[in-house]
């Protein structure tokens, strides 16, 4: 069981971290963060496995991994 | 459940104000993991460059000093022979670290300074507005080299990792990069490496990393990463240069 929370205010939808995850589970979500950037999300959290590639990959530091 | 990843001590809460997909961010949130890692937060004093990195102060959750455009090294230096317990790292960008300041970088590597220096090479000037760097690769088109970086009068781009690494003061010095996980794990790695050194009192240590600049690159951030795997590591190859043998 594992999950990430995504800090939608620090997220400047850069999506680097669409390619870094093996599951492809981040997506870019269609509203606007108070930025204006288009925030990713996840989807289908039931198959994250905890791997923190995205968190690691994240410029933005607005990824945390709970395991 | 456990948290297992998140925003490290040594940085503020305070977010980047680089632009979105630029690789200063992981740069700045490696060495602060290793900063943590080693628990030397409250001794280190990072020195700031000019560039768009020149927040810093502002990201780092330690002690910061902002120096003269190119001049890190040699603050570096004075507050490292002040202090000599304390932890001294400078991060400085391509057009700070490789242009102004090639006195300063080369005559403090020279010397075997105990200090480490954090390389950004993303070939090119980001805070001025994407004019040509003397990293930038031949052919490259910046604002100041509209046709491409010609080498007959606009000379090569400067190896920096592979030019110190030939002096003697140095005791550590590496290049990585960090478009990918993989990569950046490295990074961590010899940036950790390069604290270490520093640490064990073996002299000068260096991480060159390259990074991508999106905004004046012209592309995408995942486009510049795939540009900085195809063009940039053929030309500055990863690897380290130099490792004093006790560090490993």
């Amino acid at each position: 069981m594992a999950k990430i929370v995504i800090d939608e205010e620090r997220c400047k939808g850069c999506e680097l971290c669409i390619p870094a995850c093996p599951k492809n589970i981040i997506v870019m979500s269609e509203y606007f963060n108070k930025k204006g950037y288009h925030p990713v999300k996840q989807i289908k959290p039931e198959e994250c496995t905890g791997c923190a590639f995205c968190a690691i990959t994240c410029p933005d530091v607005a990824i945390e991994v709970f395991k | 459940m456990k948290k297992v990843f998140g925003s490290p001590k040594s940085l503020t809460k305070v977010p980047f104000t680089y632009c979105p997909g630029c690789h200063h961010g992981i740069a700045h949130r490696l060495i602060a993991e290793v900063l943590d890692e080693f628990g030397v937060r409250e001794k280190t004093v990072g020195v700031c460059p000019v560039g768009c990195s020149v927040f810093a102060y502002v990201f780092f959750d330690c002690d910061m000093i902002c120096a003269a455009h190119g001049r890190a090294p040699a603050v570096a230096t004075g507050m490292k022979r002040a202090k000599p317990d304390s932890i001294i790292f400078t991060y400085q960008g391509d057009g700070d670290l490789a242009s102004i300041g090639t006195a300063e970088i080369v005559h403090t590597a020279n010397r075997g300074e105990n200090i480490t220096v954090i390389f950004i090479n993303n070939a090119i000037y980001g805070m001025t507005g994407g004019q040509m760097a003397p990293t930038t690769l031949i052919g490259q088109v910046t604002q100041t080299s509209p046709y491409g970086r010609d080498p007959k009068t606009m000379g090569y781009p400067i190896k920096v990792a592979e030019m110190l690494s030939t002096l003697k003061g140095v005791a550590y010095i590496s290049r990585v990069a960090l478009s990918k996980p993989a990569y950046i794990l490295k990074a961590k790695k010899a940036i950790r490496k390069a604290f270490q050194s520093q640490i064990e009192g073996k002299g000068f240590s260096l991480v060159e990393i390259l990074s991508t600049c999106p905004t004046n690159w012209g592309l995408s951030p995942i486009e510049a990463n795939k540009w900085l795997e195809e063009n940039m590591i053929p030309y500055y190859p990863l690897g380290e240069f130099k490792t004093p043998e006790e560090v490993s």
